[in-house]
């Protein structure tokens, strides 16, 4: 069984960790991950802005790297997102690629998604003893459906104290483009978010979308405010180490 | 406060930004209507398939639009109205300028319409010197504020209680206190002179009843049904698709429309009007009309990305759940419309025309819109499939062209993108301070004006994954048969073509 890892472009240039806690989760579970270096991104940047060919080109390098995996698993709710929901209409015209896309989508899972409903593991043995929040992406939600997977892994998650973010379904402003095209609403949603994360006094806001958490993080590094900002496959990792540390393995 | 001013979205946000009064305004109403409508869906039950009920209604009468129309009108000349059909926006007005002209009419009352103010009517009345007066509250306190609306469904939302009393006291020529029972008062006796006084009241249509010919209005304030009962002709301004097939049918958009709109289980007054007064009637018009306006709808009829527009029922529910428009309120959007529904109906009633098209930037897709929607109308994809429109078009800014190009270049080939990342690992050495880039030059500077960057680590990921790979190995453990078999009984169920 074949399962590949779509690291998405912006999680491998800039966090770098995510990967490894994903790695190191899934190894726990039998899963050895394999990592096609074709792969670039979704192109959901160029897609969304209207630039079909552009993001095409993008989408193509991502139906290559995952041709021959069982399963493909992404941090990322929306760009999971992109593959599942527009993927169909961005190789509309191209029935070849359609066919490899709809292959494709059947196939690929966001990380929650792949840890609970596949494996079926909801509870992972970690440790956090933290006071934490949850900001809900609205691709993941709303395209996908996650909803219940990151509270029942959380849910299981000893010595944590969840604090539910005030008005949570809200969006934090990200929008990819829109963050730079239309930067001062965007600016507004975000320090709206931003509010409502310190309201929490949580140390830890968590996610599944490194796109909206370096905006949500970003403007409340900005405020000079210290509050920890994680994927939630990080937290778990984390939690895992923290056990396995304190039980000496 | 005014309207916001500005030639572009961008503008007239940043002024909207800036007006407390305004966001507070529309942040509180617009929280209080979305809570309305959470709880009373949630009371109601079963709300996913009562709004794929509705969906289906509406696809299925736009679908079909052209035998619907003909039913209706039909029917309602069987009833003995007079209707008409406007291409154009101006068409309607001159028609309804034509019909108060022929009947001497002098004054005008109307009740809410969106319709009629796509289609200008109270400036179309003004200039042949006939008074239009609005009488729902809403719109009575923006037209006396010489504004447009600025929601679908609350059209003085932008306004507080205290620009409400000071904009009735004018009218009154004594000073009100801002207290909505005395405003909604003064309000009533002065609108209740004109009802008695118009020759003409002029009302919209939430939906037209192919089977009989009706018109059906919903309204909270009875205005409506005064506008309908008092005046001896009423003439109604219909867009071109609300229309149902049956009665039964309305069954459902009552359920949908109110607990959209407002969250009520009932709105407060549904009329359902079938031709003008009949002798042994105690009430109603003598005479009636109906105009039916195109104005751009059948533009989107056959148009595989746009036609789903036409199913909005215009409940304003998506303009409450956008984040957006809670920022920056209706008068930001460039059209009649406003919000999530405003950003793709405009360009899209106009011909898609250019100058429209920054609005669909003006979204970060979050897709709050389409979760709210009554009849799951995708906007969140419209949103897109316009700026794609814009870029066929080729009308895009160069810069943003050129820096989709390098988009292409940078994601088509992996090789291209480590290059890249690899140029950015050395490259940002000039920019990063204490782990983080603050600078605001370039693009970078909306970005950086709320924001830091992190900084790009030595490594990418995939620099790392050998290592990574290496290091997880020593943790590994051999998966469960139950994982096992789950894994194998997914991929089978796909083979099979189940998933």
């Amino acid at each position: 069984m074949k399962v590949s890892l779509f690291i998405t472009c912006i999680s491998d240039a800039l966090f770098p960790p995510i990967g490894e806690a994903m790695s190191q989760l899934l190894a726990r579970y039998g899963v050895r991950l394999d990592f096609p270096k074709v792969q670039t991104c979704c192109g959901q940047p160029a897609f969304n802005s209207g630039y079909w060919d552009e993001a095409k080109a993008s989408a193509k390098t991502i139906l290559e790297a995952f041709d021959d995996s069982d399963f493909v698993i992404a941090p990322s709710g929306s760009c999971t997102g992109m593959i599942h929901h527009y993927y169909p209409k961005l190789f509309e015209h191209d029935a070849a690629l359609l066919e490899k896309s709809r292959r494709l989508q059947e196939k690929t899972y966001e990380f929650t998604q792949f840890l609970v409903q596949v494996l079926g593991v909801t509870d992972v043995g970690a440790y956090f003893p933290h006071k934490v929040t949850y900001h809900p992406s609205c691709h993941g939600t709303r395209l996908l459906g996650i909803k219940d997977e990151p509270m029942e892994l959380m849910s299981h998650v000893e010595g944590m104290e969840y604090v539910p973010l005030p008005y949570a379904e809200d969006c934090c402003g990200f929008g990819g483009t829109f963050a730079v095209k239309m930067s001062e609403i965007s600016g507004a949603m975000v320090e709206e978010k931003s509010q409502h994360v310190l309201e929490t006094e949580a140390e830890v806001l968590v996610g599944l979308d490194m796109g909206c958490l370096l905006n949500i993080g970003g403007n409340l590094k900005f405020q000079g405010k210290p509050v920890r900002v994680m994927h939630l496959a990080e937290l778990l990792y984390e939690g895992v180490r923290n056990r396995e540390q304190t039980a000496g393995v | 406060m005014s309207k916001p001013q500005g030639s572009n979205v961008k503008e007239r946000a940043r002024t909207a930004l800036q007006d407390e009064f305004l966001i507070d305004a529309v942040k509180f109403t617009t929280e209080r209507l979305k809570n309305g409508k959470k709880a009373a869906t949630a009371e109601h039950g079963n709300w996913e398939e009562w709004r794929e009920r509705g969906r289906q209604i509406r696809a299925h009468t736009v679908a079909h639009l052209d035998y619907y129309l003909s039913r209706f009108i039909e029917n309602a000349r069987a009833q003995g109205v007079h209707v008409h059909f406007a291409p154009e926006g101006k068409d309607a007005a001159r028609i309804a300028m034509d019909i108060a002209k022929h009947r001497g009419a002098k004054s005008v009352v109307k009740s809410k319409s969106m319709v009629s103010e796509e289609v200008h009517i109270n400036e179309a009345f003004e200039q042949i010197g006939i008074e239009s007066i609005e009488s729902d509250l809403g719109e009575y306190i923006i037209q006396l504020a010489n504004e447009p609306p600025s929601h679908i469904i609350i059209p003085a939302i932008h306004k507080n209680r205290r620009q409400i009393a000071e904009l009735l006291s004018k009218e009154a020529g004594e000073t009100l206190p801002p207290e909505t029972q005395v405003l909604a008062g003064f309000a009533r006796r002065k609108l209740r002179d004109k009802f008695l006084e118009a020759d003409i009241g002029l009302t919209g249509c939430n939906f037209g009843i192919a089977e009989t010919g009706t018109v059906v209005i919903f309204e909270n304030e009875g205005n409506a049904r005064m506008v309908s009962t008092v005046p001896k002709i009423q003439i109604t301004l219909m867009g071109m698709e609300r229309l149902i097939p049956t009665w039964d049918d309305l069954e459902v958009m009552a359920t949908l429309l109110p607990r959209s709109a407002t969250g009520q289980k009932m709105t407060m007054y549904m009329s359902g009007i079938t031709g003008p007064k009949r002798t042994e009637d105690g009430d109603g018009p003598e005479e009636m009309h109906v105009i039916i306006v195109d104005n751009g709808r059948s533009l989107q009829l056959g148009d595989p990305d746009f036609q789903e527009l036409l199913n909005c029922i215009r409940c304003g529910a998506c303009l409450n759940a956008c984040p957006v428009y809670r920022h920056i309120g209706g008068h930001s959007y460039p059209g009649t419309y406003s919000g999530p529904i405003g950003a793709v109906l405009t360009p899209a009633l106009n011909k898609n025309a250019e100058e429209w098209h920054d609005i669909a930037n003006a979204s970060s897709l979050c897709g709050a819109c389409y979760e709210a929607c009554p009849v799951k109308i995708p906007l969140h994809d419209m949103l897109v499939y316009l700026r794609n429109r814009k870029v066929e078009r080729g009308v895009t800014a160069p810069g943003e062209k050129m820096a989709m190009r390098g988009f292409k270049m940078l994601m088509g080939s992996h090789a291209w993108f480590e290059r890249a990342v690899k140029a950015g690992q050395l490259g940002q050495k000039l920019l990063v301070r204490g782990g983080v880039i603050k600078s605001r030059i370039g693009p970078l500077g909306g970005w950086t004006a709320y924001r830091h960057i992190p900084a790009l680590p030595k490594k990418s990921f995939r620099e790392q994954w050998t290592k990574v790979t290496a290091e997880a190995e020593t943790s590994f453990k051999p998966m469960t048969d139950e994982m096992k078999s789950r894994m194998e009984k997914i991929v089978q169920s796909r083979a099979k073509g189940g998933h």
